[in-house]
């Protein structure tokens, strides 16, 4: 094999032109925040929402077709571009909902924005990555500035311990990961997804080796530690608590579906072949995720980590999608995560609404009379919890009958009757959200009077993007299914 | 021109979204709120007013064969698919040209009649949602958009019923419209879902071309629910219960909504269906007896009232019974033809009756009026004409579309239901004339101090008077009978869409389909000939002799009524109380309704339902706590619990 | 299927073997002489003063972690120096891109006085 092609085209710079674009943005940003004066530095945040928008314009060049950079090493499929722009979103979302919060707790350094930017391009890397090498670095890139940015809070001794626990499990998870990834090529020679795919096809006697076994259960360990599968979730709670609420609804979104649509690309275009060996183990993932996520959300009384075991439970639907395993399935999953993207920032963004500095106000019980003081507020906070429940007419809703269709479809119908039920075991925990915010009389003082307008607006976009993809979803699961054509 | 027909529902909805969204954060001012939304409906009947012309463009059989103008696909999902997009056929733009064309005058008549109500801005918003929710409805090229027109005009004729939501007349009658309305949706979707279920498509287009292939008893089944969901929002027998307490409502809401548009798009949707009416017969049928049934009845119900817009109000469910008796008997264009001018005169009598309104101090009741005349010369002569209109004189609007539905049902060997048609007819000119009388003439009852404050409405609101009493005079010239050596352009601009199925298609032997006399040849004319004359000559004499029972009774011998009423007490007490129908209902369905609601309130929601569900919760939270205990905080737990899955998961593989 | 895994049973087993071996065997064969001076903690020296776990100033850690970073620099430097003609100016131009990245962290570190030791 020829290692050494030094050439870098023009098509390569195409294919990661986000991730150019955001590295620049974040390394100018970091050299402003050592020069600028403290106190000075309000523009920053400004600076990483520039980067972001430049970042997806760069999406523009080049064409719609299937590209790859670096022998490829690197995607341009419209898979990786569906992520990359989901991930844009949520990037962007999420420096918006920070401009205010940051300020408020006291983390609006330049820092901070930097490696929002740089665990994005680390999202990036791992949805367009079409090597075992790349998937990894950006996982690690990703991974090591969200360690950093869920302690970013030091003072605050539950930041500090979400970060150090996600650290060490991440580094755990990472091992893992990497030895599946080690194993795999041992057994096949060869890190390229493509490569590995053909060496399945040729060589059928390869796929029943042990190592290659094992590599593939490593692998589902490494990924299940970061979508947050049972039982590797256990770290999700306290994390999710812990970090500052920016981060944890970055983790919850974006963290998800970059790992998603690695994924995705690993078990769909480089180990089809190992679907016999793997279906069933998600399928045990997929019940046990979404059975434990929402039984274990019902008790919590703190919103975060309520949120935290949503999340959880979302991605066993997610998974459900996964082990239907068809053209469809896969749409779905796009679309799920689309739709979850919006609704899960847009309730985080609410918490943070209403919290103030050094008080979060993270009880559900805190939520009591919401409804009377900021009617609009708590009208966007029943559009997003509506959403995660299920109901029509939102995204959520399209998402979950999309979702189940699809299993459905599949013949797996306990699969989707277990789904179902666990949307109505889970109804409950969101509507005791919108019980206290509605019907229940708020005890002591109202204390929030003045909101980040950037925030309103992430709530305003959240709520758009959720009723939108909830009433009119035809387009974005037309794009979804495009985008999954060319994987298979 | 034709592809920017999306551009006709598009105004009012952006109208709404302006209103409706800035309208009280950024306080606009009444100016520029009024501006705002009658701007939008002015622009809207200005593209439909294009859109019409660049229909008559084209060639009489290429009118009806205009592709859809597709937006956008809405919902996908395997052989499902519905999209948003419009149709422009010569019926859908007749019905948006009047939708939006009266629409814009009752918007201008609004700005002077809600002047001084402290929710205008929500007026104002709501009734162009309305507008925006009616135009999709006839614009929507399938049964699924128009379902959400359908639903989104209920929705905001129970807004604007209960727009004074603070007392409770209105919110009752706001409610009342509503669940009636839901028994008539419930059957229109069923028809749809029966539609989809034997056709797989829901597309106008795609449904009628492939509707032969139904047989006879489906498409009855199917047309006899969409009928039940014509008839509640069309206020039919036996749903019709709603329409007169709905004008507890601001009155030209009554005007736009209950008079002129929403409650006719029944009407407009069994034109729009008429390929699947005409293959059953038996549903045809229906449709006729009901449309007699509900015309007579409703017009002997308004005989006695003195609520003026109750008055008003039957006579509006009575005409559309009219528009239902042309539909059921095949003699699609002639309802259409009726709706036109229906709109015309009778929003025009709804504006007379807000502008009599507005002149006494809000007095409604007929009783406390008369003698009013000279004050209000606009008012009145308007209403004259609109009188006029309705009771048939010739010459008239209401005289044409009229004459032509009875000719039909006469022509189409329904001579039974001529008959009630025509008594319905002359009832129409006594109530409506007693209506004038009582109200405009004879002399003042009303109080010194209402007196002293009768006054003329300020020109924007007697403007859309004149302009809808030029249109209820002028408006039936477009469809001049044959007979009287006119042209019935209307009919011929709708046959495309209308004309009658292929000669020898069965299915219709019960009842035949004769075409307007021009369209079904020779023979049917020479016959027909004087019978028309004649059926017009008796029909115009009915209506004459009922305008002389009440100049009778109610401008020369005043006292007669009062004796008559004695006399025949029981008579006039039954139909004095509507026929007890509201209490009948109230005994038989809302009582027993909510009696059942409160068994299984009781015994089954409290008895079985919830105490199983508190089980399962009780379970479930149970499951719950022990869980949690495994959640310890440890990272070395947590590790270990990595470690455990990842072994199982090998294990599991390798096995 | 498990047959193919007794290498590693194997392998495990042997493990384990030696390493009791190794243990045990030391136990059982060596000689064994206590005495005071054995037991104290140093042979030579002083007796400790205070709890022995005394805290690192964290500078330490920073500039040990600087370190870390920039002697990866170096060590990547190496095997590109190694087929620095093959690579010809491309590969040059990134290992300028490469630097330059790590000049900018430099920067930011210096500016942000992690260098200083006081």
């Amino acid at each position: 094999m020829n290692l050494v092609t030094t050439q870098v085209t023009v098509m390569d710079l195409i294919v990661i032109a986000p991730a150019l674009v955001l590295t620049g943005c974040a390394l100018v940003i970091l050299l402003l925040s050592a020069f600028v004066p403290t106190g000075r530095r309000g523009f920053l945040g400004y600076c990483a929402v520039a980067g972001v928008v430049a970042a997806m314009a760069s999406l523009l060049w080049g064409n719609d077709g299937a590209q790859s950079g670096f022998n490829g090493m690197v995607q341009r499929d419209p898979f990786a571009l569906f992520f990359t722009v989901i991930i844009g979103i949520i990037t962007l979302l999420t420096i918006l909902a920070s401009l205010g919060y940051a300020r408020r707790e006291g983390i609006d350094f330049g820092e901070y924005y930097v490696l929002i930017l740089f665990a994005s391009v680390g999202m990036m890397l791992m949805a367009a990555g079409g090597n075992f090498l790349i998937i990894f670095l950006g996982l690690e890139v990703m991974s090591i500035a969200i360690y950093v940015l869920a302690g970013i809070m030091r003072d605050d001794a539950r930041s500090v311990e979400a970060a150090f626990k996600y650290f060490l499990l991440g580094a755990f998870a990472s091992a893992f990961f990497l030895y599946g990834i080690a194993l795999i090529y041992a057994s096949t020679g060869t890190f390229d997804l493509t490569g590995i795919n053909r060496v399945f096809t040729e060589q059928s006697s390869i796929r029943i080796l042990p190592i290659v076994i094992t590599g593939l259960a490593l692998l589902i360990v490494g990924f299940g530690f970061k979508i947050a599968l049972v039982p590797f979730h256990m770290w999700t709670p306290d994390v999710y608590e812990g970090a500052p609420t920016t981060i944890t609804a970055f983790m919850a979104t974006g963290v998800k579906a970059a790992a998603f649509a690695a994924f995705v690309r690993v078990f769909w275009h480089a180990l089809p072949q190992l679907q016999p060996y793997w279906v069933e183990i998600m399928w045990v993932l997929a019940v046990a995720t979404m059975t434990v996520g929402n039984i274990i959300a019902l008790v919590q009384t703190n919103i975060k980590r309520m949120l935290a075991y949503s999340s959880i439970a979302h991605a066993g639907y997610i998974l459900v999608a996964f082990v239907a395993g068809n053209q469809l399935g896969a749409a779905s999953i796009l679309f799920y995560l689309l739709a979850y993207c919006f609704m899960n920032i847009g309730a985080f963004t609410v918490v943070i609404l209403l919290g103030k500095k050094g008080e979060e106000r993270t009880l559900i019980s805190d939520y009591a009379g919401v409804g009377s003081r900021h009617p609009l507020l708590a009208a966007a906070m029943a559009i997003f919890m509506f959403s995660l429940a299920g109901v029509p007419p939102t995204a959520g809703f399209m998402a979950k009958l999309y979702v189940f269709s699809t299993a459905i479809q599949a013949g797996y119908y306990w699969l989707a009757v277990i789904g179902v039920l666990n949307s109505a075991v889970a109804a409950y925990y969101y509507l005791r959200v919108l019980i206290y915010v509605y019907f229940r009389e708020q005890e002591g003082e109202s204390p929030i009077t003045q909101f980040a307008p950037a925030a309103v607006l992430v709530v305003v976009i959240s709520a758009w993007g959720v009723l939108h993809l909830g009433v009119l979803p035809s387009a974005f699961f037309a794009m979804a299914q495009r985008s999954i054509q060319f994987l298979r | 021109m034709i592809d920017w027909v999306w551009l006709i529902p598009l105004f009012p909805a952006a109208g709404f979204l302006v209103n409706g969204l800035f309208g009280r954060w950024m306080n606009f001012d009444k100016r520029v709120v009024a501006w705002t939304a009658c701007s939008a409906l002015g622009l809207s009947f200005v593209f439909s007013v294009l859109v019409f012309f660049s229909l008559l463009q084209l060639a009489p059989e290429a009118r009806a064969a205009v592709p859809d103008r597709v937006l956008f696909d809405w919902i996908v999902s395997g052989d499902f698919r519905a999209v948003v997009g419009y149709k422009v056929d010569p019926l859908s733009i007749i019905m948006a040209l009047v939708v939006s064309g009266v629409s814009f005058f009752i918007h201008i008549y609004s700005v002077g009649y809600m002047h001084d109500d402290p929710g205008f801005t929500r007026y104002f918003a709501f009734l162009n949602l309305f507008v925006f929710m009616m135009l999709t409805l006839v614009l929507a090229n399938n049964f699924l958009l128009m379902f959400v027109g359908w639903e989104g005009v209920g929705l905001c004729s129970y807004l604007l019923i209960g727009f004074w939501f603070d007392r409770d007349a209105p919110a009752n009658a706001g409610k009342k419209a509503f669940v009636v309305n839901r028994i008539g949706d419930f059957g229109f979707l069923v028809g749809i879902f029966l539609i989809f279920a034997h056709l797989g498509t829901v597309e106008f287009t795609g449904v009628f071309a492939k509707a032969s292939t139904l047989d006879t008893t489906t498409v009855t089944i199917i047309t006899l629910m969409l009928f039940l969901g014509a008839a509640g929002k069309s206020a039919q027998i036996p749903l019709y219960v709603w329409l007169p307490d709905a004008m507890e409502g601001p009155t030209p809401v009554s005007s736009l909504i209950h008079a002129a548009t929403m409650v006719t798009s029944g009407v407009y949707m069994i034109a729009r269906c008429h390929v699947l009416y005409t293959m059953a017969p038996i549903t045809m049928a229906t449709v006729a007896i009901v449309g007699a049934a509900t015309a007579i009845f409703a017009a002997s119900m308004g005989l006695l009232q003195f609520d003026i817009k109750r008055v008003l109000a039957y006579s509006t469910i009575s005409q559309l019974g009219y528009m239902f008796l042309a539909v059921g008997v095949g003699a699609f264009s002639a309802g259409i033809f009726h709706l036109m001018t229906h709109a015309f005169f009778k929003g025009l009598l709804f504006l007379g009756a807000g502008s009599v309104m507005h002149a006494m101090s809000g007095e409604l009741d007929m009783r406390n009026m008369g003698g009013i005349w000279k004050r209000i010369p606009i008012t009145f002569w308007t209403f004259v004409i609109a009188t006029l209109a309705i009771a048939g004189i010739p010459g008239l609007a209401g005289f044409f579309s009229k004459d032509e539905i009875l000719w039909q049902t006469y022509n189409s060997g329904h001579r039974y239901l001529w008959l009630v048609g025509a008594a319905a007819a002359g009832m129409t000119a006594f109530y409506m004339f007693r209506l004038l009388f009582v109200t405009f003439l004879g002399k003042c009852r009303a109080s010194d101090e209402v007196k002293k404050h009768i006054h003329e409405s300020p020109a924007i609101m007697t403007i859309p008077l004149i302009v809808l009493a030029v249109l209820s005079v002028i408006g039936g010239y477009v469809g001049i009978p044959h007979v009287l050596g006119g042209r019935n352009f209307f009919d011929e601009f709708l046959a495309p869409v209308l004309g009658g199925p292929p000669l020898g298609s069965g299915g219709h032997t019960a009842f035949s389909l004769v075409r307007p006399a021009f369209a079904a040849g020779g023979l049917a004319e020479e016959h027909g000939f004087n019978m028309e004359i004649m059926l017009m000559a008796v029909s115009v004499a009915i209506a004459v002799i009922g305008i002389g029972i009440a100049f009778y009774l109610y401008l020369w011998k005043t006292e007669v009524p009062k004796r008559l009423g004695e006399r025949l007490k029981g008579l006039y007490r039954l139909v004095f109380n509507k026929y007890y129908v509201d209490e009948l209902y109230e005994a038989c369905f809302v009582t027993s309704t909510k009696r059942l609601g409160t068994f299984l309130w009781r015994e089954f929601d409290d008895g079985v339902i919830d105490r199983s569900v508190n089980l399962v919760a009780r379970l479930m939270l149970g499951i719950a706590g022990v869980l949690r205990r495994i959640q310890s905080g440890r990272v070395q737990g947590y590790a270990l619990g990595i470690i455990l899955g990842a072994v199982i998961i090998i294990l599991f593989l390798i096995r | 299927m498990l047959l193919n895994y007794i290498p590693v049973l194997l392998l495990i087993g042997v493990a384990i073997f030696f390493a009791c071996f190794a243990v045990a065997a030391s136990a059982l064969l060596g000689p064994r002489q206590a005495n005071q001076t054995k037991g104290a903690p140093y042979e030579c020296g002083m007796p400790t003063l205070g709890p022995t776990h005394q805290a690192v100033p964290i500078k330490y850690y920073i500039i040990a972690m600087l370190f870390l970073v920039f002697d990866l620099e170096v060590v990547f430097l190496y095997p590109w120096a190694v087929v620095f003609r093959e690579l010809k100016v491309a590969g040059f131009v990134e290992m300028m891109i490469f630097i330059f990245i790590l000049l900018v962290g430099f920067i930011y570190v210096w500016k942000k006085g992690a260098l200083n030791w006081e």
